[in-house]
């Protein structure tokens, strides 16, 4: 047996499934509209909480221990990095 | 002598994460091309991104989370003992991945029909922007539907596992990581669809 089995509830998922829906409706729903720059703001926005749900409750992230949180901080960071560090470049060039 | 079988669950699902990190950056890198095309080309980019099909894309969208979501819920149930209901949910989750494809079918094939194809002669006497747009958006949507038919393949032999009582409510970590690469292609799509259906 596994000693560190996290089972999450039916309710739970469904209840994670139902505000992605929202999200995404309001995501689209934001981006019809005429906002200029600040819809791309509002898109990636919505798009990262969203994958915040997916990796928290259906990746099972929120009850992972510090070894695979921490990993992840890291993937996310070297990621934001690279992205950052090239901006630098492409935008002050 | 008795022989035991090495097994090691933590271990094998910090190999799944390690492996999903770098499909991370593998779309992380085509995300940036993506970013530094629209900053070169903004208005190009406007006029090929409206050409995609917004209601395809949320379509697409919706039937990939609820796919999630059975898969999700498939190894709850399998947790829980219900092995059957969690074959019944994996079957949910490859009728989710059909239906996705076949829109993405759909929709490529529309694109090809008017002539819009990597190296087409419609897009090499367009603009440059518009050709690197289309471009980026047939590597990225075919690498990722590639992911959608990987995943699927996984799930459904995950699921025949789990109906020989192999993948059993004491023994699911193939699910646990079949699940989580499933789960990796929902999230990959979460950040495609609104760059390439939603703000241009």
């Amino acid at each position: 047996m596994n000693e560190q089995q996290h089972i999450i509830g039916y309710k739970k998922l469904v209840g994670t499934w139902l505000a992605l829906l929202a999200l995404t409706a309001l995501t689209v729903a934001v981006t019809r509209v005429e906002l200029g720059g600040f819809k791309v703001a509002a898109a990636l926005a919505i798009a990262c909480a969203k994958s915040g749900l997916v990796i928290a409750v259906f990746m099972h992230m929120r009850y992972e221990g510090r070894l695979l949180r921490w990993l992840l901080f890291l993937a996310l960071a070297t990621l934001a990095i690279f992205i950052g560090l090239t901006f630098f470049d492409v935008l002050y060039r | 002598m008795t022989h035991h079988p090495h097994k090691d669950d933590a271990a094998a699902k910090l190999g799944m994460w390690l492996f999903l990190f770098t499909e991370l950056l593998l779309f992380g890198g085509l995300f940036l091309l993506y970013a530094v095309y629209l900053k070169r080309y903004p208005h190009e980019f406007a006029v090929a991104g409206r050409q995609l099909d917004w209601t395809m894309g949320t379509a697409n969208t919706v039937i990939l989370l609820t796919s999630s979501l059975c898969a999700a819920m498939a190894l709850t149930a399998l947790q829980l003992g219900e092995a059957r209901r969690a074959v019944a949910l994996l079957g949910g989750t490859l009728l989710c991945a059909g239906g996705f494809m076949v829109i993405k079918y759909i929709e490529w094939s529309t694109k090809i029909g008017h002539g819009i194809y990597p190296g087409s002669p419609h897009l090499k006497s367009g603009a440059p922007g518009e050709s690197i747009f289309f471009s980026l958006y047939f590597m990225t949507t075919g690498i990722h539907g590639l992911h959608v038919l990987i995943g699927g393949a996984l799930l459904a032999v995950i699921g025949q596992k789990v109906r020989s009582g192999v993948v059993s409510a004491d023994n699911y970590i193939l699910l646990e990581n079949g699940a989580l690469y499933w789960h990796l292609v929902d999230l990959i799509w979460i950040f495609i669809f609104p760059l390439y259906y939603l703000i241009l």
